[in-house]
């Protein structure tokens, strides 16, 4: 390959996933957009089969409540915490193994876009079940069929705690007093769909709130406990106006059909385009690119393929190197997959909780943030330099850097970086060093 | 100091997570231990053991020469870097021998290409897969009882090989290594993001460590020289059970002196600090197995005999070699003196002593390995270098 070639494939291997593993630029070649692009065609990462399903976890979680002992406490918190271990393994080997990492690229967004946080301890046993069931499916199909699978899902219900909120004038409201909470169609409205300039109004938020009441958990008594379950004893009754269009009572299907209308909101359009420019392109956006993009997510009703394509076409990911900060979940992804070596699920647990990314432990729903000025400071620089180190300590047969800076930066590779590297003390200082490096930092 | 039942408690924990079984398969003779300690980075063999009485020590060290007065004088024009001090004491008593002007046989100035040779015991690259040590452990291993043990967060190359090995770090601990976060400034210096935070970030951790008096107690080790200290106090612990390794190797890091390294004080003096006192360390955890001990400390080049324009040291050739214990014959220096007027390539201490006579010599007294295992098994490409007669007390 040409250097201007290796230059466009060391790019398409970190814009549009995580990091080169070793042969993966002689794969991407010449044609490195469509090697993007080709991405999108390929079916979904197969998760391991073992993983628990929502359901029979949210089931246990229930039941856990009932047992109020010490002892069962401690089992159930030991099972919890080795299914959070197993889903954290699982989502990194996906990540550091795919041949197509885009789609764990936006597996990633898209989880993090429908943040569920285990700050909510209550949902610690099935936010590893959320990604696999609601996001997985959808990263390269329709929007509006991620956004109902994700709203309805047990992990976003309990965590924004849809489950306890009932219609004032409902049979169940009326008898005993108990209301609304608005919490899920705040979120929905400012985080998930329109964005906070989305031109809703507190009357809508509310509107949304009352059509949501009813979506619920099958109780553990059911025989389907622990899933998606609308009840209509809580569901408020009348008609609803929502952004100016009214929905009259129709039950389960009042929110479907509010769901349907928020995706193909011209608002959403622009708020998803704008969230996957930053992510994509650059902290700040060309502004034409960002129309661009919205355009095709209206013109396509939200169809994720062409959405992502369109991103990949934009002439601007491709002149604006090493314009994104990698974020530390990214950055250990990106480590293990230059060195083919993926850290035990301990340590790499432990990491991203000092590194300030524990997985499913964003701060808020508005889920981790996506700005170089977010991760990158005066403290969080050692604490990143100091991670490299400790990777570089556990790399079991540690390879030679300089070859691999080579492989994987091309002509991108900065003097002082290629300087340090063959300076260093040792291959693993060496590596930690190149991990350190301000290009392996950024992608 | 840790009592009796602290100690118990903690050996036991420690081989549970190495996986050791408890059953005991006597094999190595008389149960003895040893030990290889690499300084990785290429330690200044001329700082940690100046060489004094050469004529030319002052002339050709320039600003680095270090002054006699702060020395401990040794024999035969030898004296002990300040730095060193705790290692006087093993020295009097006979359970110190130093070889100056050792090297291991390859004339590379690599860092990465000599610590894979020092760890394989050759001198071109041939095979890397697999290190001496743990070729040297296929005729002790018998039964199901791992001898060798590599304390740290990998396996050194070393101690990697067909024979299987246990491994152990302490919870939590760093390795601190000053190369690394010394350059860290270089590779940060021109990026508009990472430069302006890491200059702001270690400001503010040198003003936290003036003002805490720089002993702040982060993860178990620390950081810097200090973390060494605590690994090698382990590892004695390990190696003293009777069910225990017999064999360890363990890494330090911070040699790599291209910059302010000192003299009397400073970043060297330091990690050899942090050195004598985690040999010192690991001596007494040894308790009485300490009479059937053997340490190595051993680096992969020296370095250049002349201060080079930052006040530190570029890669050399020839650096110097510790071999301490209770079963070692010391309380001397050990092989010849090329003297620093005849140098290699005109810049570099020669090789008086090849490192692997020294390997040869104690691995055949003291661990019993036969003259021809050791010959075409452990170091194959030297089939004809003579181990070193008399480093082991009969």
């Amino acid at each position: 390959m040409v250097a201007a070639a290796v230059t466009n494939a060391v790019f398409a291997a970190s814009r549009f996933g995580f990091a080169p593993r070793p042969g993966d630029l002689a794969a991407i070649g010449s044609d490195p957009r469509g090697w993007a692009l080709h991405q999108l065609d390929r079916p979904s990462t197969t998760m391991p089969s073992d993983l628990p399903a929502s359901a029979p976890m949210v089931a246990a979680m229930l039941q856990a409540r009932e047992d109020k002992s010490d002892e069962g406490k401690k089992t159930e918190n030991q099972r919890l915490r080795a299914v959070y271990l197993a889903e954290q393994t699982a989502r990194l080997d996906a990540a550091v193994t795919s041949d197509a990492p885009l789609l764990e690229r936006l597996t990633r967004f898209w989880s993090n876009h429908f943040t569920v946080s285990c700050i909510r301890p209550v949902i610690r046993g099935f936010a590893g079940a959320f990604e696999r069931e609601a996001i997985r499916p959808h990263v390269t199909g329709r929007f509006a069929d991620m956004l109902l699978a994700a709203e309805r899902h047990p992990a976003m219900l309990f965590y924004l705690d849809q489950v306890i909120s009932i219609g004032p004038n409902s049979r169940a409201g009326t008898r005993n007093g108990k209301g609304l909470n608005e919490n899920l169609a705040r979120e929905m409205l400012e985080l998930h769909t329109l964005g906070v300039d989305g031109g809703y109004s507190q009357n809508d938020v509310e509107a949304l709130a009352r059509i949501l009441t009813g979506w619920s958990i099958a109780r553990l008594r059911d025989p389907d406990a622990g899933m998606f379950r609308f009840y209509p004893q809580t569901h408020e009754p009348g008609s609803k106006t929502l952004l100016g269009k009214t929905y009259s009572d129709a039950g389960y299907d009042e929110g479907v059909a509010a769901l349907h209308d928020l995706a193909a909101h011209p608002a959403t359009a622009r708020h998803i385009a704008t969230k996957l420019a930053r992510h994509f392109i650059a902290d700040v956006p060309p502004p034409d690119a960002v129309q661009r993009i919205a355009r095709v997510f209206q013109s396509t009703s939200g169809d994720l393929k062409q959405v992502t394509a369109a991103i990949i076409r934009e002439d601007a990911v491709w002149k604006a190197p090493y314009a994104k900060v990698r974020p530390p979940e990214e950055l250990l992804i990106a480590a293990s997959r230059v060195t083919g070596f993926v850290p035990p699920a301990p340590f790499t647990v432990t990491s991203l909780h000092n590194l300030s990314q524990q997985p499913f432990f964003a701060p808020s729903p508005a889920g981790w943030p996506d700005q170089a000025g977010d991760w990158i400071g005066p403290e969080s620089v050692l604490h990143r330099a100091d991670w490299c180190q400790a990777f570089a300590a556990r790399l079991p047969n540690p390879p030679d850097p300089v070859a691999l800076a080579d492989g994987i930066f091309g002509e991108t590779l900065r003097d002082e970086t290629a300087q340090a590297i063959r300076r260093a003390a040792s291959r693993r200082d060496g590596l930690a060093l190149l991990i350190a490096s301000p290009e392996f930092q950024r992608r | 100091m840790t009592t009796r039942r602290d100690f118990l408690t903690m050996t036991a924990g420690a081989f549970a997570l190495a996986g050791l079984p408890g059953a005991v398969f006597a094999a190595v003779p008389g149960d003895r231990r040893f030990v290889v300690v690499l300084l990785r980075g290429a330690m200044d063999g001329l700082a940690a053991v100046p060489p004094l009485g050469d004529a030319h020590y002052a002339s050709a060290r320039g600003a680095i020469a270090l002054n006699p007065e702060s020395c401990i004088a040794l024999d035969q024009g030898f004296a002990l870097n300040p730095g060193l001090k705790a290692l006087e004491a093993y020295y009097r008593r006979g359970e110190l021998l130093i070889v100056p002007a050792s090297g291991n046989g390859y004339r590379t100035r690599s860092h990465f290409d000599a610590q894979d040779l020092m760890e394989c015991g050759l001198v071109s690259k041939t095979r890397e897969t697999d290190g001496w040590l743990n070729r040297a452990l296929t005729p002790l291993q018998k039964g199901d009882r791992r001898l060798g043990l590599a304390v740290g967060s990998a396996v050194p190359l070393v101690l990697r090989g067909a024979v299987p090995v246990a491994s152990w770090e302490p919870a939590g601990f760093r390795a601190g290594n000053s190369d690394f976060t010394a350059s860290l400034g270089p590779l940060y210096a021109h990026d508009p993001l990472f430069g302006p935070a890491y200059a702001l970030g270690t400001k503010s951790q040198d003003f936290s460590n003036t003002v805490l008096g720089g002993d702040q107690p982060k993860a178990q080790g620390g950081y810097g020289p200090k973390s060494f200290e605590p690994l090698a106090s382990a590892a004695g612990k390990l190696l003293a059970a009777p069910d225990g390794p017999r064999i360890a190797a363990l890494d330090m890091l911070g040699w790599d002196t291209h910059v302010g390294q000192g003299t009397e004080t400073g970043r060297l003096h330091d990690n050899l600090a942090g050195l004598a006192a985690g040999l010192d360390a690991m001596a007494q955890a040894m308790g009485p197995a300490w009479s059937q001990t053997v340490i190595i400390a051993v680096t992969e080049f020296g370095r250049t005999v002349a201060v080079n324009g930052t006040n530190g040291t570029d890669h050399g050739t020839a650096s110097v070699m510790f071999v301490m214990g209770g079963a070692v014959k010391g309380g001397r220096l050990y092989g010849d003196w090329p003297g620093l007027d005849r140098l290699e390539e005109n810049r570099d201490l020669r090789v008086a002593t090849d490192s692997r006579s020294i390997l040869k010599g104690v691995l055949r007294d003291h661990l019993g390995i036969d003259a021809a295992t050791l010959s075409s098994k452990v170091f194959p490409d030297a089939p004809g270098l003579l181990p070193a007669n008399g480093l082991i007390r009969a």
